[in-house]
């Protein structure tokens, strides 16, 4: 790793990423600027990341047409100037249902991930942290959570609480809760080896403190990574319950339901109703893997290239 | 070692226990019985007790569940509540197709993964491994339902020729079997084969860096007896362990392929079941893959244990 130094004011600042300016935007388009250079793949699936999220904050903007509009006149249309991804079996338009479907994707993506992180996280700690008989029966529990098949847990939990968007991002986040759990507790076992964790505790800090300020901020690193690729999957869950008939009721716009009606029956005669969903959905998952890979490539020293 | 074993076992008992109260629990959560489907609006009171009785469901809930227990217990599985058919002949027909799907798809990733990622990370930073990488991380944000689609369309396009759907036996029609089976297997393997290769070429570039290797290539023994006696089986151990809770995963993932395919296995079965509210088949196929997680997970510990003594002592 090479380390710039620049001199500023009397002494000299290393400038890598653990140790650069003190002025936060400075430090931040800096930060940015290495990453990209270190990462261009990570960077691009920012870039992706930040388009999708444009793309679903400015949805009613930038697709002014009603998605669930019926136009019995404009059946299958091919892509062309009047519809730009073309129509499907409905006459609904393409584009504006791709559009509006990034809001469901992105919204199911963060939210579900976030209850899911912050579970699992919690449950991680605990378990982690003070170990013996807790840690015992809280990992039996979550053993039989992942012996579970994911698919048919998520689609008993929408199919028991009926199919909504809030429930299925319930779903979604409690299969992924397990998993969080795994990271969280991994991390914490080997942080809490170290001398800082054995001097905050011979100062008297109470076991909540510890967690919250000496373990948490230590694990943070391996849950950013985990969330950000836990991203991409709960939209690619969502895709696949919304596939089978599972996700928001119609006429909802969501990727997978795009996919879902029927796609496949149409492709020799109108490819865009499965191209431009597919598209969406892949090139999402992929901004966040690509972030996320990035991420931990960065965090963890011992994936560095060779120098 | 005996130690350790015993403990893992001990340690799957309680699993085991709450796997199968899970897998009562879950369906019983559901709202809707398999009375009222059955029976539709058109059937009177009086039958619908009658159709509860005959199911037992007309009993407390903890004592169904002590009951089906005992029955498991006795070898007794049960009978479907919708078609009372026996359980057991409905798993033996439903269980071969997914099995041998979700082999085929292992069989088919670890073979890529093996290849790609260790030729990845022996060329780290080319622009081969550049390539791998990509094509991996886009394969893992490809859903297979998406590959399926294009499966069932491209050649339908290109060459008008159509992809076999449907499921013969192996045992019956050996070669027509593989040939409905080998394309449902590939898009199964795609998604596991793409997170293996990325496993194997990371911990191979991991395990390249450690002291033995550069002793071994010090020795000046051929680079291909270092990577492959050397560096590869070292690798290996954590992508065993992920190798397993994938067979796992694949099997819990075969719903949506084995519906596109028309392949009548566990996937499909348990979706049917539990939407028909079927407690009794359904129950018994959730309970399946819950067991065989329990227990690949329990055999490769076992086994990472017995390569790796470090592990025993922690």
């Amino acid at each position: 790793m090479e380390s710039e130094q620049y001199q500023i004011g009397l002494g000299y600042l290393r400038a890598d990423e653990s140790n650069s300016r003190r002025i936060f935007g400075v430090r931040a388009v800096r930060g940015a600027w290495a990453f990209t250079r270190r990462k261009p793949l990570g960077a691009a699936g920012v870039v992706v990341i930040l388009v999708f999220c444009l793309v679903a904050a400015f949805a009613d903007v930038i697709a002014q047409s009603d998605p669930n509009d019926i136009n019995p006149d404009a059946l299958l249309q091919a892509p062309g100037s009047d519809a730009w991804f073309g129509t499907d079996n409905l006459g609904r338009d393409m584009y504006s249902r791709v559009v509006h479907g990034s809001r469901v994707a992105l919204l199911i993506g963060f939210v579900a991930v976030g209850i899911a992180a912050a579970g699992g996280t919690a449950i991680g700690l605990v378990s982690g942290f003070y170990g013996g008989k807790v840690d015992l029966v809280i990992q039996r529990f979550v053993d039989a959570v992942l012996a579970f098949p994911v698919l048919v847990i998520a689609l008993a939990v929408v199919t028991a609480v009926g199919p909504s968007l809030r429930n299925l991002v319930l779903a979604i986040a409690f299969i992924m809760i397990p998993g969080f759990s795994r990271v969280v507790r991994a991390s914490v076992l080997s942080v809490k080896q170290n001398l800082y964790i054995e001097a905050a505790r011979a100062l008297g800090q109470t076991t909540p403190r510890i967690l919250l300020h000496h373990v948490l901020p230590n694990v943070a690193a391996p849950i950013i990574v985990v969330a950000t690729g836990a991203i991409g999957s709960a939209i690619l869950a969502e895709a696949s319950l919304s596939f089978l008939g599972l996700g928001p009721p119609p006429p909802n716009a969501t990727w997978g339901s795009m996919l879902a009606i029927e796609a496949r029956f149409y492709i020799t005669t109108a490819w865009w109703l499965a191209v431009v969903p597919s598209t969406a959905i892949t090139l999402a998952v992929l901004g966040f893997n690509l972030f996320g890979d990035a991420l931990r490539d960065v965090w963890d020293p011992r994936l560095r290239g060779r120098r | 070692m005996r130690n350790y074993i015993l403990r893992r076992i001990v340690l799957t008992i309680p699993v085991i226990a709450l796997v199968t109260f899970g897998a009562f629990a879950l369906l019983r959560m559901i709202p809707g019985s398999v009375v009222d489907l059955k029976a539709g609006t058109a059937q009177s009171e009086a039958d619908q007790r009658r159709l509860e009785k005959q199911f037992g469901l007309d009993k407390p809930i903890p004592e169904q569940f002590l009951l089906w227990v005992k029955d498991l217990a006795r070898g007794d599985l049960g009978e479907s509540l919708w078609t009372t058919e026996r359980v057991s002949t409905e798993i033996k027909r439903r269980v071969p197709p997914t099995l041998q799907l979700a082999l085929m798809a292992s069989v088919i990733a670890s073979t890529i993964a093996l290849v790609a990622g260790t030729t990845a990370a022996i060329h780290q930073d080319s622009w081969l491994d550049r390539s791998i990488q990509f094509i991996t991380i886009t394969g893992l944000a490809i859903p297979n339902f998406v590959l399926a689609t294009l499966l069932f369309s491209l050649p339908a396009i290109w060459w008008g020729k159509v992809i076999p759907e449907g499921y013969v036996p192996l045992i019956d029609h050996p070669a027509e079997n593989v040939q409905k089976m080998i394309f449902p297997a590939l898009i199964l393997g795609a998604a596991q084969a793409a997170i293996l290769t990325r496993l194997v070429r990371s911990t191979m570039l991991e395990v390249l860096r450690q002291d033995y290797v550069r002793t071994a290539q010090a020795k000046g023994l051929a680079a291909r007896h270092v990577i492959l006696r050397h560096a590869l089986r070292n690798a290996l151990l954590p992508v065993m362990t992920v190798w397993g809770l994938q067979l796992a995963a694949v099997l819990g993932g075969t719903v949506i392929i084995e519906t596109m395919f028309r392949i009548p296995g566990m996937g499909t079965g348990t979706l049917n079941a539990v939407q028909q509210r079927d407690y009794g088949l359904a129950q018994v196929l959730i309970l399946i893959f819950g067991l065989v997680y329990i227990f690949t997970s329990l055999v490769i510990d076992i086994l990472y244990a017995y390569v790796d003594p470090r592990v025993r002592y922690n």
